[in-house]
């Protein structure tokens, strides 16, 4: 029996190399897929029997997963060392995208532009009022993703961006109140959403070692 | 399918009926999963037969039949209702049964017999939504009536509809259809219908009562506490682009034929 030389391998190193070489631009690209093919398949009367709904409901929930990618950045880096902090930003206002597209199908197809309705949902209907919230949070740091606005507000750039963790909560909270009972989906997005944000409450109460292991 | 033998009704609304195909597989039938896709997807392996459903409780007379047992004793009808989800969609549907009046009056009901409760089958080997990590309603499935609400002629057993046997995911094989009322009030695949002296406990009131009150009677005026009930889409009514909404009318157009019922009841009390 032949033994194996095995040599110590660097795996995150190996990923993070790998993924050096990937631009930016290609999680535009493959993250646009989803939208595009729904879009597709709703001009083709492919979605079923309620496809405005559809699209509008497949749009939300892709916001909510561009967003949990976004929250996973940090924590991967920390606990894994896998850097991908160079595709947050494409990762982050992929979630504004697709919550745009998905209020912009509320607006047009949904509500058919009847102003009067949305004006009473905006002011009547918590889970709507809660979603629009969420969406001018996204907005904001939508315009503020830009390197020029990095500099130019240093560290309340900073500041800004923490809210990402409310807009995850007032996203996950709009899509539960949108259901009747509590169907397996947009729970198992609340538990995802709830550990990544937990993490970052209880970071500093993880042991050192893990800091170290970033820091390195 | 055997296309099912039924006389002609007047009982007809004139909207264009919902497409078979959108009526078959778009559905709320949390028994075989929480998406609209689920019940067609998921109710391969139900077992709409043999079928037994009871009449029992405050009756002088209980009764126990074979689903094609009664069919073959109930004069079928078919008739073409508007069906209004508690989600702000509608459909136009043509059930094929007969009035839950007619089976309920063989039973002879008690004097004291006040309400009807109705129970769905409960077998999770053949619904996968029943055997999940947790459950989304506490099963089985019950719906209730008031006595004269389940005795109003417009109140229908179905038993298939567009012609044929009802599809598992439309509530095979017998279900209840009554018009004025909020989808979910129309039960499916039934075991059970009890005559009881008080209001029965029902599935979504118990999950949420301020959501779902025992009558749930359609009522544009009153609106559900996270969304309005003015307007309804119109499931099938031209795709993406062009989808319809329509108004909602009180108690989904039936307010002339059922309004009475409610005689000086404050709808918005109950609701």
């Amino acid at each position: 029996m032949a033994t194996a030389n095995v040599q110590p391998v660097d795996l995150p190193r190996r990923i993070n190399r790998a993924l050096a070489k990937v631009s930016p631009w290609v999680i535009y690209g493959v993250g646009l897929i989803p939208a595009a093919w729904y879009f597709y398949l709703g001009a083709t009367n492919a979605l079923g029997a309620n496809p405005v709904q559809s699209f509008e409901h497949l749009l939300g929930e892709w916001a909510i997963r561009f967003l949990i990618l976004t929250l996973i950045v940090t924590p991967l880096r920390e606990l894994t060392r896998v850097n991908l902090v160079r595709f947050r930003r494409a990762l982050g206002l992929l979630a504004f995208y697709y919550a745009l597209m998905h209020l912009a199908t509320y607006v047009l197809l949904d509500r058919g532009l009847d102003l009067g309705v949305i004006a009473t949902d905006l002011m009547k209907r918590p889970y709507i009022i809660i979603g629009m919230t969420g969406f001018v949070g996204l907005l904001a740091l939508a315009v503020t993703s830009n390197a020029a606005s990095i500099r130019k507000m240093g560290r309340n750039w900073t500041r800004l961006h923490w809210v990402i963790y409310p807009i995850a909560l007032l996203g996950i909270t709009h899509y539960l109140m949108a259901v009747k009972s509590w169907p397996p989906r947009p729970l198992l997005y609340l538990a995802i959403i709830s550990v990544l944000l937990g993490y970052r409450l209880f970071r500093r109460m993880l042991p050192n070692i893990i800091q170290r292991r970033a820091a390195a | 399918d055997a296309a099912l033998a039924a006389k002609a009704s007047n009982y007809k609304v004139s909207d264009p009926l919902t497409p078979r195909e959108d009526a078959t597989s778009y559905n709320n039938f949390y028994e075989f999963g929480t998406s609209k896709s689920d019940p067609a997807a998921n109710s391969k392996d139900f077992k709409p037969r043999p079928w037994t459903i009871k009449v029992d409780g405050m009756v002088g007379k209980p009764l126990e039949f074979d689903i094609d047992d009664l069919m073959a004793k109930m004069a079928l009808e078919e008739r073409v209702y508007r069906f209004r989800c508690v989600e702000a969609w509608s459909m136009v549907l043509p059930w094929t049964g007969f009035m839950l009046a007619d089976l309920i009056k063989q039973a002879e009901p008690l004097g004291s017999a006040k309400y009807v409760a109705f129970r769905t089958a409960q077998r999770p080997k053949e619904m996968p939504g029943l055997d999940t990590f947790y459950p989304v309603l506490d099963w089985p499935y019950r719906e209730g009536l008031r006595l004269d609400e389940a005795m109003h002629p417009l109140t229908m057993l179905a038993v298939g509809i567009y012609g044929d046997l009802l599809p598992n995911q439309n509530g095979a094989p017998v279900r209840l259809v009554v018009p004025w009322k909020y989808g979910f009030k129309s039960i499916k695949s039934i075991e059970a219908i009890t005559l009881v002296e008080t209001q029965p406990v029902t599935a979504w009131n118990t999950a949420a009562p301020q959501e779902y009150g025992f009558y749930s009677n359609v009522n544009p005026t009153k609106d559900h506490p996270r969304w309005s009930q003015a307007s309804e889409s119109v499931i099938g009514s031209g795709g993406f682009f062009g989808g319809k909404k329509r108004q909602t009318e009180m108690f989904n157009g039936y307010a002339d034929e059922v309004a009475s019922l409610y005689a000086g009841m404050d709808l918005q009390v109950n609701y």
